[in-house]
């Protein structure tokens, strides 16, 4: 029972990394520009599946491909943004939610037609668990985990150490006396967009890693994803990663009661608790 | 194709229009009138759509059922449980940022999908649920369909006339100003809160109804028909498209794009090669999804913009004296 609880865990922190890091950037994107991004599971997908292309296709190794797959995510959030979003932007933010569906759709309708419906996954080798203290791990789960430490290790020395990041942190925090300052909110807005693509695209590379990739798996995620970012407060990164930790973790001892295909709804769960007790989220100031 | 195929085809397609029809109504409530985002459509369809078809439905082995009341049951009791499900939904978003309730309606319909899916003694799984009577079986031999396409037609007009009337009403007015300026609204000592939760219940019963009529329609209902993503964003396409905020335009709009998409489908199934037809699907729903970005850009308001006037009377009353005035 207490094992059981320990490995449940342990598989609920591989589970939170991946949700942590797609939670960080939609926080960020919803701090900065104030709309929800609901495109963000998409680029999570398109992101696996461009690792894929260098697995399969051009046969590199699983890091070096991801790099690849990381640029490409960043040139076509970017892209998006500007031929799209930019133009938006002085609408109502709820104009932009609509073209984000539209754009959620548009990457899933384009990974399907190159790639099919059919699951697929980066390597058919067997993965042997390696046995700790009772507890079973598979050596890609280390790495998503190493992964996304090293990530938010990044982007924690980059939000406090460099202008940019201060800048952003900023900007989420209060646009107008960003502004004010004199702060350049359009080049803030397309850092945010490299940092939650880049971010977005790892989370999707771990969670193919993980499981297997498909062109709903980043739109099934996106709930969770949602209340991680709901759950540490809209706009703080670091909350984002402990509500990533939260979700991921209840999602899987929520098993232990409920069959595990009802994950997402221990999410939304937490989700509604978090709204009805306290809105602005764990690390939100409250109202 | 001889004449009796292609009334019957004729038939089929405006049915399924007016379904559509009834669906985008319910979102110009929310959305057009109110400004609420609902992304949940397919699950306050999906809601309608099997509780009618549970209640009416014979025994059958293995699942909930054996009922067998009547059609109108059916329909009453899937509106009031969409009802009673939005009502939920917006008691604990509807006082928050707009954005979080486009968040939990996602969230209730991706929990609702599972549940069909998942639930065999409810809803029979992946199976789904087959023998749905349709209406008025069994008094009179209706092989083109065109009955159901005068109940669908009936329910369309209901809908229309009272959204038409709730439109120009007080009500009305009150929505459209919370719309634009909330907090203008409030200042006038309304409870804002009470009336997008108002609307959004409106809204998503409406929605339930829609669900029911296509459950009557096609006589069988499973899981893949209410896919979250397809419907609720071919419904999404069709308000824009049409003209958020005007009736008439969410009916055109579903018209137009749905003639797009049913028209696209049979040119690739008479014309793509078979082993494309799944490639040529995803195809069509990145064209969808680029003109809702198109029509984002170029034409916000949609085909049919929304009147500045509350009645069709007045607007041709000022229409009239501008040309008298030599304007």
């Amino acid at each position: 029972m207490v094992l059981e609880i320990i490995q449940l865990t342990v598989y609920g922190i591989v589970l939170g990394s991946i949700i942590s890091l797609g939670a960080i950037g939609l926080s960020l994107l919803y701090g900065i520009l104030r709309f929800a991004h609901f495109a963000h599971g998409d680029v999570m997908t398109v992101g696996a599946y461009l690792a894929l292309a260098g697995v399969t296709g051009l046969g590199l190794p699983i890091w070096a491909a991801s790099a690849l797959a990381v640029g490409g995510g960043v040139g076509l959030a970017v892209l998006i943004d500007q031929t799209l979003y930019r133009r938006l932007r002085r609408t109502a933010p709820v104009i932009l939610l609509i073209a984000s569906v539209g754009i959620a759709l548009i990457l899933r309708s384009l990974v399907q037609f190159v790639w099919g419906p059919d699951t697929q996954v980066y390597t058919q080798e067997l993965q042997m668990p390696v046995r700790l203290l009772g507890i079973r791990l598979k050596p890609t789960q280390l790495q998503i985990v190493a992964g996304a430490v090293i990530l938010v290790v990044i982007l924690h020395l980059f939000l406090t150490r460099t202008r940019t990041g201060k800048a952003m942190r900023a900007m989420a925090d209060n646009p107008e006396l960003a502004r004010i300052v004199g702060i350049d909110t359009e080049l803030v807005v397309v850092w945010t967009w490299v940092i939650g693509a880049a971010l977005a695209v790892a989370a999707g590379i771990f969670l193919g890693m993980d499981t297997r990739l498909q062109p709903t798996m980043g739109w099934h995620i996106l709930l969770p994803v949602f209340a991680a970012a709901i759950l540490g407060g809209i706009g703080k990164p670091y909350g984002a990663i402990v509500g990533g930790m939260v979700v991921g973790i209840a999602s899987e001892l929520s098993t232990m009661v409920f069959p595990p295909v009802y994950k997402p709804a221990v999410a939304f769960a937490l989700m509604v608790v978090m709204l009805l007790v306290r809105p602005t989220g764990l690390f939100g100031a409250p109202r | 194709m001889d004449l009796f195929e292609l009334f019957t085809f004729v038939v089929f397609f405006l049915s399924l229009v007016g379904i559509y029809g009834v669906l985008a109504l319910g979102l110009n409530v929310q959305w057009g009138l109110t400004g609420l985002f609902n992304i949940g459509i397919a699950g306050f369809f999906a809601i309608g759509a099997y509780t009618s078809a549970i209640l009416t439905t014979a025994d059958s082995p293995g699942y909930v059922g054996g009922f067998g009341l009547p059609m109108a049951v059916g329909l009453l009791v899937g509106i009031l449980l969409s009802g009673t499900i939005a009502l939920l939904i917006g008691l604990i978003t509807l006082n928050l940022r707009e954005d979080y309730l486009a968040i939990a309606t996602i969230g209730i319909a991706e929990i609702i999908r599972l549940v069909l899916k998942n639930e065999e003694w409810l809803t029979n799984g992946v199976r789904g649920i087959a023998g749905i009577p349709r209406p008025f079986a069994g008094w009179f031999d209706d092989p083109t369909g065109v009955t159901n396409l005068l109940v669908v037609a009936l329910a369309l007009v209901v809908v229309y006339a009272a959204l038409e009337r709730g439109r120009q009403s007080p009500w009305g007015r009150v929505m459209r100003a919370i719309r634009e300026r909330e907090i203008a609204v409030m200042a006038a000592g309304k409870n804002t809160v009470r009336f997008r939760l108002e609307s959004f219940v409106l809204g998503s019963a409406i929605m339930g109804l829609a669900g029911g009529l296509y459950a009557h329609f096609f006589g069988f209902v499973s899981p893949e028909a209410f896919d979250p993503m397809y419907t609720t964003f071919l419904i999404w396409v069709m308000l824009i498209a049409g003209g958020s905020g005007n009736n008439r335009g969410a009916l055109l709009g579903a018209l137009v794009i749905w003639t797009i998409w049913a028209g696209t489908e049979y040119l690739t199934n008479a014309f793509a090669p078979p082993e494309y037809l799944t490639r040529a699907a995803t195809v069509r729903m990145f064209l969808v999804g680029l003109l809702l970005e198109i029509i984002l850009l170029t034409r916000p308001q949609g085909l049919l913009p929304e009147s500045q006037f509350v009645t069709r009377r007045e607007e041709r009353r000022r229409r009239r004296s501008d040309i008298s005035d030599g304007k």
